[in-house]
């Protein structure tokens, strides 16, 4: 039992960022059909800009930790790596997809490898391909729970996770932005005629999808110190993976699709089969595939003629 | 003149095929300068990537089902085939005292591993073909990426073929000689297959798969006609580079080595045979020849993939259908008037 609610929150903790990235997936897709193979890449960059702003951070001011202050800082390092990211997501779509939006599908999704071969070569470049460890921007505690251990990170990253899932809900259902996104998702040529500015909504959505992964990036930082510039592609990969299992195109199936695999990976690890928890993700998905060809909660969609 | 029967005429270009690639692997051998050994490995390494494009093209061009799992079915022919030659014909040729009858059983064995490696590759096409009945598009895409990862971790947790040590102490069997000949099996097949009614249904699913099915095209069972066709080459290719390596590891067959093999097929252009034969040459030798760029930089780091990801990202921008488009390299030196127009592709926007 114990080791059951561990897992289960190990799980859900790792599922929460990868929730975060597949929502970015998910917009996207559900906006433009386009796989952004660069997403994951985009996360590994918000973990980067992070690891910068906190270590200039510790080296340019008194030492913060346990108090308020740490927590300002840490707040105002998320929303760098958020306005970094969010400026990179705007500048991908900008240059490399907004010019092939007529070309045929395949074209951008080269791009968009592109652009993830761009940021992993380059992050090696830039900051060198050797793992860095993020710093520590606010008190770690080790906490106990009736034989459940976890550390306050772990309860940092669900609840930042919570909030902007629910500031993502806001938008994408409450909001005129919001309404115009879906409006776009499901016809973007109803939509253009409709006076809803579409380059506009697509780009917003890229700036909003990057700076989730920004979000997930500091996180994953957070709970797991060691990042290096391939650090992306796997999580990238898993996040789209669970966008899928959601239903691509579908905000809450994203989120229920990354938790789901996180948790499941988490007992998988935990379990005689823990060598195989990296090909875990895709045994699921395949298997989900094959009864649920559009993803748990994706509408089935026949085809016309 | 009275044309000669086909069987005889494609004998005679088969011999003369042969012929040169005896020559040019003895002419490359007899050359002897500082640093042509690396050379020679790239052009084998070429070869091995023409290989894997047309297949993929096979797939990926011509039948228009979008597959990004070609590592996972050259990882299952190069292990096969370095599996069949370590553990039984390895060591049943080193038996023999070197010389003539060592020599041709040696080749023999290669190619008989390198087939057996491919079919098995084939079978699992086969397996991953079969999803494709219901699946479209990028659904498709990530299951056949979920499945070459699934083989991935599969070979890692084998501890008989090396597990993540890497498989080491494969003869070193194939050479230029092998590798361009299954190279130019390789296009010869996928040259015939389009010319053939397989290839027109092909053609007929990529553009229209409802529309194909109502004219009677069987589309399933031409969907995993191409996947079991394009993964038995990736096999063969795989185990032709196992046993030029000498080394295997499952690292060398991530996703990423898919995707460079899907970005050839499309910067050479999705159903152009030779478009993905000069893509392989040219992507292939771009990370080398990137290289030179270094001294002319100053600076300490190598940026050669910084680079090679621009110019990727700005060839695709210039040339969104592909260096070639739907043609094939002649038809566009050539501009014959039977040359096929280019045309944006109205089934692969939507």
């Amino acid at each position: 039992m114990q080791a059951f609610l561990q897992n289960l929150l190990n799980g859900i903790a790792v599922g929460a960022i990868y929730a975060l990235i597949a929502l970015g997936y998910t917009m996207v897709y559900g906006i433009l059909k386009l796989i952004n193979f660069a997403h994951g890449d985009v996360f590994m960059l918000g973990s980067f800009v992070g690891y910068y702003a906190g270590r200039f951070a510790i080296a340019h001011m008194q030492d913060t930790s346990g108090t308020w202050t740490s927590w300002f800082v840490a707040g105002a390092i998320m929303l760098l790596a958020m306005m970094t990211c969010g400026l990179f997501g705007y500048l991908n779509e900008r240059i490399a997809y907004r010019p092939l939006r007529n070309a045929p599908r395949i074209a951008s999704l080269i791009t968009a490898i592109g652009v993830s071969f761009f940021l992993e070569y380059g992050g090696q470049f830039v900051f060198g391909p050797d793992p860095k460890f993020f710093p520590e921007l606010v008190e770690k505690h080790v906490l106990q729970f009736g034989g459940i251990t976890t550390t306050n990170y772990q309860l940092i990253v669900l609840v930042v996770a919570i909030i902007f899932m629910a500031i993502l809900q806001y938008i994408v259902y409450g909001t005129k932005f919001g309404r115009a996104m879906r409006a776009v998702s499901f016809s973007y040529e109803s939509a253009s005629l409709m006076g809803i500015p579409t380059d506009r909504i697509i780009s917003l959505t890229f700036v909003l999808g990057s700076a989730l992964a920004a979000v997930a990036g500091i996180l994953q930082g957070l709970s797991y110190p060691k990042i290096d510039p391939l650090m992306g592609i796997l999580p990238g990969l898993k996040a789209f993976v669970a966008a899928v299992l959601g239903g691509i195109g579908n905000v809450p199936g994203a989120v229920v699709g990354g938790l789901l695999i996180g948790v499941i990976e988490s007992f998988v690890s935990g379990s005689r089969f823990s060598n195989f928890t990296p090909a875990i993700a895709f045994v699921i998905l395949i298997g989900i595939l094959l009864f649920r060809p559009s993803g748990l909660f994706g509408k089935y969609e026949a085809e016309k003629v | 003149m009275k044309r000669l029967p086909w069987w005889l005429r494609d004998l005679i270009y088969g011999a003369i095929f042969i012929a040169v690639l005896i020559g040019a692997s003895y002419g490359m051998d007899a050359i002897h300068i500082a640093g042509i050994a690396y050379y020679q490995r790239i052009v084998v390494l070429m070869g091995i990537n023409i290989i894997l494009a047309v297949s993929l093209n096979i797939i990926n061009g011509h039948a228009g089902q979008f597959s990004l799992g070609h590592a996972g079915f050259m990882a299952i022919g190069a292990y096969f085939a370095a599996f069949l030659t370590y553990f039984y014909f390895a060591p049943y040729v080193n038996r023999f005292p070197a010389g003539t009858e060592q020599w041709v059983l040696q080749n023999a064995l290669l190619l008989v591993a390198v087939l057996l490696g491919g079919a098995l590759a084939a079978l699992a096409g086969y397996l991953v073909g079969l999803p494709s009945l219901r699946l479209r598009g990028d659904y498709l895409a990530i299951v056949t990426l979920g499945f070459g990862e699934i083989i991935r971790v599969v070979i890692l947790n084998i501890d008989k073929i090396g597990a993540a040590r890497g498989f080491t102490g494969i003869p070193n069997w194939a050479n230029f000689f092998w590798v361009y000949l299954f190279c130019g099996i390789t296009i010869l097949i996928s040259w015939r297959l389009v010319q053939s009614s397989v290839g027109r249904a092909f053609l007929a699913i990529r553009e229209d798969e409802i529309a194909a099915e109502a004219m009677g095209v069987d589309a399933t069972k031409y969907k995993v006609k191409a996947f079991i066709i394009g993964s038995f080459m990736a096999g063969v290719s795989g185990g032709l580079f196992a046993h030029f390596m000498m080394y295997l590891n499952p690292d060398m067959f991530r996703f990423l080595r898919s995707f460079e093999v899907v970005v050839m097929v499309v910067l050479g252009g999705l159903g152009s045979i030779s478009g993905s034969i000069v893509a392989a040459i040219i992507l292939t030798y771009l990370p080398e020849g990137l290289r030179l760029a270094k001294p002319f930089l100053h600076i300490e780091k190598d940026p050669r993939m910084v680079i090679y990801s621009i110019m990727l990202i700005v060839l695709m921008l210039t040339r969104p259908q592909g260096l070639l488009g739907r043609r094939e390299l002649w038809q566009v030196l050539k501009r014959r008037k039977d040359a096929p127009k280019e045309e944006p592709d109205a089934a692969a926007r939507n």
